[in-house]
């Protein structure tokens, strides 16, 4: 690109200061037909669910068959998109805008029935019968660490495997750290392949391949393991356990198998990541730790969703300016003479439609006096906005100065919560603004 | 929620959700309850090494030590629990068996019971915390008047709270069985109280409710909800949202009083600042409906200034300051 014409033009407000980041063409990202996958990450609470919805949304709308996948959306949304049953499976989502050509299906993932799922798909009938009545499975096949991470890529290939759509956008588990998407479900499949699994497994399996393998752990560690564990656990509950493994015996080499698949269809030309920020310290040292991450596994991240960020029109008036300002209108009402300082200023007294200036009132002091008052109130709520800009911009300078190349989507934050497509739809604009 | 209730509250478990102000609000209150002249325990569980980097010290090892004294002379310890150790001793306490680590470790066991299943990890974290609300030293009085748990988000404090409900009815029998109910014994007493930390948005309030419908169903004590960062209202005399008034045919009177506070470029300015008003309007008026469903709840709620300048260790002794008065 040259910017050589524009040279000599005056400088407008929007003009890129030195040390800023490239945009995030949103649009063309979304119409690439060479992009089937966009992933949503970020820390917890930033954005992740509402970006990924509103981009499913969006590229639906501009023409493309797209599936969402969404995890733990809050309930409005849920229902919005039509997402009324947690049943596992994509659904077509009402009101959409089809005259594009495009399509939209959401689901909501439900992890248990996805591990449920990989059971029978996996075993025959008897076997999977047997995991799936098992106390143990039942009560800790949903709460291991993991488990939400490692179903998302499950169901993320199984979708993928489909081939039925164009794009499938995915949404990722609230975590703490971004990076649990990438991590747990290799933590959880080597752990389900692993060796503990099997060592438990041994006395129930005695002389199997598994078994072998404790016996080279030497008789004295044998012993001694299932010793304790037959103790710690009771002999009950230990013969759930190794019920339970001998049952995922015909699975093993599975889930680490699936899960290393997965992770390269995440590393594919096809797939875009976005990382989802808002304006605050914590979480954007969590996106800069992902892009990191990224960068090293050789994924490919198309930006960051600066989503929630503080905007204002009338930014070249700055905070201390208006505070001083609001401060000349106070002043001129404080001294005033007797009666007009009685003038309630308080919410609820002030409140009603005569609060504000000019409604129906004639011309006057007193009307005066409540524009002044009306005005201060305004450039205070203005310098407080514009504070929290300067803060917004201080937390945002540090990770450009990190990562000045990353593309940068900015939202704006809405004065209200994001529970319905015409919500989504704004959220899709200004994504691609 | 009556005093003679909460006067006799030993475990303060402080939940939330993710990044409301768990650890800040925990600490706070540690110091509140030393303030008050009760010998405190700061507990953290998820191995994050919060409390040691609120208090700008180094990490904080395996062990309980002093970390403040109140000028009450009431003093606050410090523990961050390690799954991995908690583990060890309890198999050392129970069995005897501290020597087994190293074939535990080399197995995967102790990767197992302490990173992926944090229901048996669960167990070693409430069981260690238990054990320091129950010790006596040489039979006498309390080792601490009150421990305070910075504890798990809400979406897991229930299963947190009851995971050795779960255990004594997997292990119906033995050691196992017993030091579970032991445990469920604390936490389902009225020496605890579960408090969740909430902010004045929807999604944080909403799960607020959840949790304590959650808290309730399982037998557990809730105590109170703290609403923390609440912002100051910035300023008076603006008509309230919906009123048609502070609509865009006030520019004019708008553009003239800014004239008169000397500003200049008015008439671009009472646009966007009219529109800034309605927002803030906006925010006031959800921000009440929000206040309106935490006092549905029917527990005592507790209100924390936002801190302009973060939670550092002036912000978080201004915050003990304002709990110190109250009941806990
Ligand atoms: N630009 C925005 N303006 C206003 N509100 C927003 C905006 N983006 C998201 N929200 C709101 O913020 C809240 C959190 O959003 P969301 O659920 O998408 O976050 P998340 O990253 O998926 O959270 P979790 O980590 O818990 O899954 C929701 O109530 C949503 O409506
Ligand atoms: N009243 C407050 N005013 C301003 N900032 C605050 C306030 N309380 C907490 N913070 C800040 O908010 C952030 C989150 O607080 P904190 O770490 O206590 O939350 P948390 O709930 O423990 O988070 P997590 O879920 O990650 O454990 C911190 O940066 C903290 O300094
Ligand atoms: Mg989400
Ligand atoms: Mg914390």
């Amino acid at each position: 690109m040259t910017d050589v014409a524009s040279g000599g033009a005056e400088l407008s407000e929007d003009t890129p200061a030195a040390g800023e980041s490239p945009v995030l063409a949103v649009d063309p990202l979304l119409d690439d037909p060479g992009i089937g996958i966009v992933v949503c990450c970020g820390a917890g609470g930033v954005g992740k669910t509402t970006t990924a919805a509103a981009l499913g949304v969006r590229a639906a709308e501009r023409g493309r068959r797209v599936v969402v996948l969404t995890i733990d959306p809050a309930r409005r949304l849920a229902q919005s998109m039509g997402l009324t049953e947690l049943d596992n499976v994509p659904r077509p989502v009402p009101g959409i805008d089809r005259s594009a050509g495009g399509e939209l299906f959401a689901m909501m993932l439900d992890m248990k029935r996805t591990f449920d799922e990989i059971v029978e798909g996996h075993a025959d009938p008897a076997r999977a019968r047997a995991i799936l009545d098992n106390p143990f499975y039942q009560s800790l096949s949903a709460g291991f660490a993991g488990t939400q991470e490692y179903m998302a890529m499950e169901k993320l290939g199984q979708l993928a495997a489909r081939g039925e759509w164009d794009l499938i956008v995915v949404d990722t588990p609230p975590s703490r750290s971004a990076l649990d998407f990438l991590d747990a479900p290799q933590r959880l499949g080597s752990f389900l392949d692993g060796r503990f699994i099997r060592v438990l497994m041994a006395p129930a399996k005695a002389g199997g391949r598994a078994g072998r393998k404790v016996m080279s752990l030497g008789m004295a560690g044998l012993s001694l393991f299932t010793g304790t564990i037959g103790k710690i656990l009771g002999t009950a509950l230990l013969r759930d356990v190794q019920t339970f493994v001998a049952a995922m015996d015909t699975m093993f080499g599975g889930f680490r198998a699936r899960a290393d698949a997965t992770y390269r269809l995440l590393q594919a030309p096809g797939t875009a990541f976005l990382v989802v920020s808002a304006p605050e310290r914590d979480a954007l040292r969590e996106a800069a730790y992902f892009v990191e991450r990224l960068a090293a596994d050789r994924m490919p991240l198309a930006g960051m969703v600066l989503n929630r960020v503080h905007t204002s029109g009338a930014a070249r008036l700055s905070a201390e300016r208006a505070e001083a300002a609001a401060e000349v209108l106070d002043a001129r009402k404080n001294p005033a003479p007797d009666g007009m300082v009685d003038h309630p200023a308080g919410q609820d007294a002030g409140a009603g439609p005569g609060a504000g200036p000019g409604v129906g009132s004639g011309v006057g002091a007193g009307v005066e006096e409540d524009a002044d008052r009306f005005a201060s109130a305004l450039l205070r709520v203005h310098a407080e906005r514009m504070r929290q800009i300067t803060r917004e911009e201080r937390m945002r300078a540090r990770f450009t100065a990190l990562h000045p190349d990353v593309p940068v989507a900015e939202v704006a934050a809405l004065a209200e919560d994001v529970h319905d497509l015409a919500g989504l739809r704004a959220i899709g604009d200004l994504l691609a603004s | 929620m009556s005093s003679s209730n909460s006067a006799r509250t030993r475990l303060h478990v402080v939940s939330g959700k993710g990044g409301t102000g768990k650890t800040t609000v925990a600490a706070a209150l540690a110091l509140a309850l030393a303030e008050q002249g009760r010998r405190t325990l700061l507990v953290e569980v998820e191995g994050r090494q919060g409390i040691a980097q609120l208090f700008e010290t180094e990490a904080l090892p395996y062990e309980e030590r002093r970390i403040a004294i109140g000028p009450g002379g009431g003093e606050v310890y410090a523990l961050a629990v390690d799954a991995e150790r908690a583990l060890l001793d309890y198999l050392q306490m129970f069995y005897k068996l501290g020597g087994a680590g190293r074939a535990l470790r080399r197995l995967g066991a102790v990767d197992f019971a302490t990173t992926i299943a944090p229901g048996l990890r669960d167990v070693l974290l409430t069981g260690k915390v238990c054990e320091a609300v129950r010790r006596r030293p040489d039979g006498g009085g309390w080792a601490y008047d009150a421990v305070v748990m910075d504890a798990p988000p809400t979406g897991r404090i229930t299963r947190f709270l009851g995971v050795n409900d779960e255990v004594a009815g997997l292990a119906r029998v033995g050691p196992i069985h017993h030091q579970a109910q032991a445990v469920m014994r604390v936490l389902k007493s009225a020496e605890t109280a579960v408090h969740l930390v909430t902010l004045l948005e929807e999604m944080p309030v909403q799960e607020t409710a959840d949790g304590v419908a959650e808290l309730r169903a399982a037998g557990l004590p809730v105590g109170s909800v703290v609403v923390n960062m609440v912002r100051p209202p910035v300023a008076d005399g603006l008509p309230p949202a919906g009123d048609p008034s502070g609509s865009d045919a006030d520019r004019p009177v708008l553009a003239a009083a800014l004239e008169r506070a000397g500003l200049r470029g008015t008439t671009a300015l009472a646009g966007p600042l009219l529109a800034e008003g309605r927002a803030y309007g906006r925010r006031l008026a959800l921000e009440a409906a929000q206040r309106a469903e935490l006092a549905g709840l029917g527990l005592p709620v507790r209100e924390l200034p936002l801190l302009p300048d973060g939670a550092d260790l002036a912000g978080l002794y201004r915050q003990a300051r304002r709990l110190r008065d109250l009941e806990w």
